[in-house]
């Protein structure tokens, strides 16, 4: 790499990076600040303006003592796991299944079927109807409500049989002549040469799982109980505070003295596990990307 | 029909097998019946799967189309969708004279088109910034680093726009040469909030946006830019004539189905950040669906606005996958 860079190179270089460091640094320096508030001590974050980069004053974890006690934060976050595992286990199922069928080429109607599920993808109900068949079919306040709508969708139909169509037919029928039943064939042959986008269709899912809140504020009217957690943190972040009336009074004092490190250290407990998670499984989002806009 | 009978059965059986299995070969749709009886005897668990398959879709996907036809009727709970009263077009006509209908329709165009022009551009932009830094190590941090606020929950990024930007927030504050002399809260009144949303959605869609960029970008042909520098084109040269081209098929697929989301502006981020104040740029067509039909229980009609904004969307869809295939020859469909 020895080429000479002109003048003009450079300062486009100098500026480049610059527009990077900035990008970056605003991509960051909000969640820093956030974990760095949630264990300040509250009197010297109310005078401080401006991004904390230390925490202000000493660190104080009274914020994430109070929130421990929180019942209600750590229900829904159980819930939300369970959800997230729940409805990645169902969409594995129901998506291999419909992407093994429709990657048969000796299925009749193959065309006809996909037509007919793809049209979804075009064109919907709307909030309200879908809110009614909920209804009707009897999901409303039921924590099913956030597992089977939504747990199998065309998009994942079409790039996992794509991914399928792709592994060769010699070893299918290598198995068949061994005597393997279609379900055999489906899961001891062609799932593990789909690993990739199967992976990529659960870390999908899971996201989403993760950062729904809408299906629970639409499906869960009076079941608070079984909202998931981001429910509860709408709740307490957006719509009212947090609801301590439970506990003792010292409690309730402190908590109205560090009512803004609660809510930083509810969305701290929330978010970090997520933020350590990402880094290591981008390359997947990478690949899940890709492969949606081509196949759409 | 010859051709129908290979794909249908194994490639190397020979004629007498088949008949063993039962199957017709000649006979055209007429043998269908037969064929399709004999293919469902001998693949029964992936009939049993397909019949779940398609009742999952007939429940979740198209009884709701059918609950559409609640937009013509006064529609009753009690009575269901086959005991209510039809009253035609009432409900559109009533949304189309009513008072909030320019506010929405205005705020739904305003608000789609700004989102589009900023939020679809950026990734781009940002993709080719970042694409020019040939330092590996520093490529990737970045990158990774862009991607964090897609991993916030939009409650949690709304519940921080809204501690950011309220009076005595880190933002407000920033800006307090511009608003003049006080930290006000950008969200109360009419002025910032357009603002806010479109510049919150840069901040958490701008990584994780430009990842199918970088990727089509990392896999033009290096040899075109060898042979755009053996022509003496320079770096902004090379950046138009060959990056750019090289990833248009993506942006222009990417455009397209952006197009067909403008009327869906996000009911659920401006559910989380809007309120009363500001109704007046805030208010979509999503938003009013929202709470006309779960608040207001008003079930006929949030149905006909729905419909009429899937419609417009859909429409649009169509349209500038159509426009796009006759200027480009790129399309999605």
């Amino acid at each position: 790499m020895k080429k000479k860079i002109s003048p003009a190179r450079l300062v486009f270089l100098i500026f480049d990076v610059l527009i990077m460091l900035f990008v970056a640094f605003m991509c960051f320096v909000p969640v820093w600040h956030l974990i760095m508030s949630s264990m300040s001590d509250p009197t010297a974050l109310n005078a401080h303006r401006g991004f904390l980069f230390l925490p202000a004053k000493n660190i104080d974890l009274t914020a994430y003592k109070i929130i421990m006690k929180y019942k209600k934060l750590w229900s829904a976050y159980r819930n939300t796991i369970l959800y997230i595992l729940s409805t990645c286990g169902l969409t594995a199922v129901l998506t291999t299944l419909s992407g093994y069928i429709f990657s048969r080429k000796r299925f009749y109607f193959r065309n006809a079927f996909m037509m007919l599920i793809s049209f979804t993808m075009l064109f919907n109900g709307g909030m309200i109807p879908t809110y009614m068949v909920i209804r009707r079919v009897g999901l409303l306040d039921s924590p099913l409500s956030m597992v089977i709508p939504g747990a199998l969708t065309v998009f994942n139909i079409i790039i996992m049989r794509t991914s399928m169509e792709n592994v060769p037919s010699e070893l299918e029928d290598a198995a068949r002549i061994d005597g393997a039943s279609d379900l055999k064939v489906l899961f001891v042959v062609i799932l593990p040469l789909c690993k990739a986008t199967f992976t990529v269709i659960m870390l999908f899912t899971a996201v989403y799982k993760w950062n729904d809140y809408f299906s629970g504020l639409l499906y869960l009217p009076t079941k608070s109980e079984y909202y998931p957690l981001q429910m509860v943190l709408r709740q307490i972040l957006i719509t009212a505070k947090i609801d301590l009336t439970s506990t003792s009074n010292d409690v309730q004092n402190a908590a109205s003295l560090y009512a803004k490190e609660i809510e930083y250290a509810c969305i701290v407990v929330s978010t970090l596990p997520i933020l350590c998670l990402y880094p290591f499984v981008q390359k997947y989002f990478v690949t899940g990307m890709t492969l949606g806009a081509v196949k759409s | 029909m010859k051709e129908k009978k290979k794909d249908h059965g194994n490639k190397s059986r020979k004629k007498g097998q088949e008949k063993e299995l039962g199957y017709i070969t000649g006979g055209g749709l007429r043998a269908l019946p037969h064929n399709l009886a004999v293919d469902i005897k001998r693949n029964k668990v992936l009939y049993v799967i397909l019949v779940i398959i398609l009742a999952y879709f007939a429940v979740f996907n198209y009884a709701p189309m059918v609950g559409l036809l609640m937009a013509f009727q006064k529609y009753q709970p009690v009575k269901g969708l086959f005991g209510s009263k039809w009253i035609g077009l009432t409900n559109f006509e009533q949304f189309f004279s009513g008072p909030f209908f320019l506010r929405l329709l205005r705020n739904t165009v305003v608000i789609g088109l700004l989102d589009l022009a900023v939020n679809f551009t950026a990734p781009i932009l940002f993709a080719l910034l970042l694409n020019e830094i040939r330092q590996r190590h520093f490529k990737k941090t970045v990158q990774t680093i862009s991607y964090m606020p897609y991993f916030i929950s939009s409650v949690v990024a709304a519940s921080l726009i809204i501690t950011f930007t309220k009076s005595g927030g880190i933002i407000s504050n920033m800006l307090v040469p511009f608003t003049g002399g006080e930290s006000e809260n950008l969200l109360n009144g009419t002025k910032y909030f357009r603002a806010v949303y479109i510049l919150s959605g840069t901040w958490q869609g701008l990584g994780y946006g430009s990842i199918i960029y970088l990727s089509a970008l990392s896999s033009v042909d290096q040899e075109l830019y060898d042979a755009a520098r053996v022509d003496g084109a320079g770096y902004w040269k090379q950046c138009l004539h060959v990056t750019i081209p090289g990833i248009s098929s993506m942006i222009i697929m990417m455009f397209i189905m952006r197009m067909g989301n403008v009327f869906s502006v996000g009911a659920d981020k401006i559910l989380l950040l809007y309120n009363a104040s500001n109704y007046e740029v805030s208010d979509v067509i999503n938003t009013y669906v929202y709470r006309l039909g779960l608040q207001d229980k008003n079930y006929g009609m949030s149905t006909a606005v729905g419909l009429f904004n899937s419609i417009i969307g859909t429409v649009l869809l169509f349209t500038s996958n159509y426009v796009l295939k006759k200027t480009t020859d790129t399309s999605m469909f």
